[in-house]
């Protein structure tokens, strides 16, 4: 099976061709949106931090700032930073060119003389970027080179048993293709960890993930003295008819399907081996596809019982819910419908082959929700409050 | 009228696909046969109705798996949720 995408230099492949406009500290931001006022067609990063975190929080920052900058889906970034923050030009520099060789660019308030000159400058080097973005043409390319993130959102209990097991049998279709997919929101395994340990395809792959899973639990204790299974599930997965976080768990793991884990990656870490993986990463939503994205997956396949719409800035986010009330009423921000597989007028098997040809259609261009309404949240976990 | 489904064979819980009223039928598939019981709360729409009785601090399944243990004894066809179901490790077993 083939898809319609951009091959990139650094052997990355893209379903999008973005120009990235992304502030080096959040005290850049004037001068970076009002490079994006300027110039049509520029994608913006929200930068929350960039100053004034530990060592670790800054590692962490820049591992998911450069992965997302690295994706396939980005042509190349333009970085304005201030000039006296904590991560300084080099350290983006380094950071990106560790992962890729796509063209990076870089510029300061405090360098150029201020704001009006820092637009002035970014203008200029944004246009010319545009220019070479442009010329890049679609390609054939195979669909083992795509790789699909899995995430779950404002779940209720029609995504275990609708869209989750819909969007698993995508998730088989696509590994059988050669392609990769991956499992993450390591605290909505909790509950679950079970039956993972055992769909390792080694034992020692199966046990990783175990050990990842209840490694996770202890430390969210550790950290705040809670049991994550006291905040997780929500108010609106309760009302959705989720009751605990190990029923809200055993449905979001059906997303992975039935194929066995190649392995575990951690927090940051690029995805550079094919097959069905384990990215040990928040559930936060937004952090979630944030972290998928800065792994390489080029499209985040979505399921939603309640309704969310979030979105990414670079990466294609589709909204799929097993709740057909909630598709009609909030169907400005969702894409697909698997209440069928409820009713049975169609099987979750049918229906995960349609996912299929969507996610192909997206890859080819097609816009989801998300994108025409501009959804593109960041959001970066941090073991600290700023320092 | 089928107005629900177990999602797996051992699970001790059914869900509803409609919201069901106190006192009305429910009835879902078992292999090829049809089981109605009477619902004893009223059940939001995918919500869960007890199909066997669970004593206080047994096993709930759902998916065939424990999704967490009777806080309470649920008797047959109560709605299963917070005020009866958790899996929230108790503080006597730390």
């Amino acid at each position: 099976m083939k898809f319609n995408g951009y091959k990139r230099q650094d052997g990355h492949v893209g379903v999008r061709n973005h120009v990235v406009v992304m502030p080096g500290v959040l005290c850049s931001e004037v001068a970076t949106k009002k490079i994006v006022d300027k110039v049509e067609g520029l994608t913006y990063i929200y930068n929350p931090n960039g100053c004034v975190q530990n060592h670790k929080d800054t590692a962490v920052t820049l591992d998911i700032l450069s992965g997302m900058i690295a994706n396939g889906n980005v042509y190349g970034a333009l970085i304005v930073g201030l000039g006296c923050e904590t991560t300084q030009k080099n350290d983006y520099i380094n950071a990106i060119k560790a992962k890729t060789n796509k063209p990076i660019f870089y510029i300061s308030i405090q360098e150029e003389g201020g704001i009006q000159k820092t637009v002035e400058a970014g203008v200029k080097i944004v246009e010319s970027m545009k220019k070479e973005a442009n010329k890049c043409v679609r390609e054939e390319i195979d669909l083992s080179e795509l790789i699909l993130g899995l995430e779950c959102g404002g779940s209720d209990s029609t995504s275990g048993f609708s869209a989750n097991t819909v969007l698993g049998n995508t998730s088989d279709r696509i590994i059988d293709f050669g392609g990769t997919t991956v499992l993450s929101e390591t605290s909505e395994a909790i509950g679950a960890e079970h039956i993972l340990r055992f769909r390792g395809k080694t034992p020692e792959i199966g046990q990783r993930i175990y050990e990842a899973i209840l490694k996770w639990e202890k430390d969210r204790y550790e950290e705040s003295g809670e049991d994550v299974r006291t905040n997780n599930p929500t108010p609106g997965n309760k009302e959705g008819g989720l009751t605990t976080l190990s029923e809200k768990s055993l449905g979001c793991i059906h997303k992975s399907g039935t194929r066995p884990f190649d392995g575990l990656y951690e927090y940051g870490q690029i995805i550079d081996k094919k097959g069905l993986f384990f990215l040990n990463a928040t559930a936060y939503d937004v952090a979630n596809v944030t972290a998928l994205a800065a792994s390489g997956a080029q499209i985040v396949a979505f399921t939603t019982g309640r309704g969310n719409p979030v979105g990414n800035p670079i990466v294609p986010v589709v909204k799929i819910t097993g709740n057909h009330e909630t598709f009609a009423r909030l169907n400005d921000f969702i894409d697909i419908d698997t209440s069928d597989s409820i009713t049975g007028v169609k099987s979750f098997e049918e229906i995960g082959g349609e996912l299929l040809d969507y996610v192909i259609s997206v890859c080819n261009g097609e816009t989801v929700k998300a994108e025409d309404n501009g959804a593109s949240e960041v959001a970066i976990n941090q073991n600290s409050s700023f320092v | 009228m089928i107005n629900s489904f177990i999602v797996h064979p051992n699970d001790t819980v059914a869900v509803v696909n409609k919201s069901i009223s106190k006192g009305e039928n429910v009835t879902y598939i078992f292999g090829d046969k049809e089981i109605t019981i009477k619902a004893m709360d009223d059940i939001p729409t995918y919500h869960k109705i007890a199909i066997k009785v669970v004593k206080k601090n047994n096993d709930v399944l759902k998916y065939g798996e424990v999704i967490g243990y009777a806080t309470a004894d649920i008797e047959l066809g109560a709605h299963v949720h917070t005020k009866n179901l958790s899996d929230v490790v108790r503080m006597e077993e730390v």
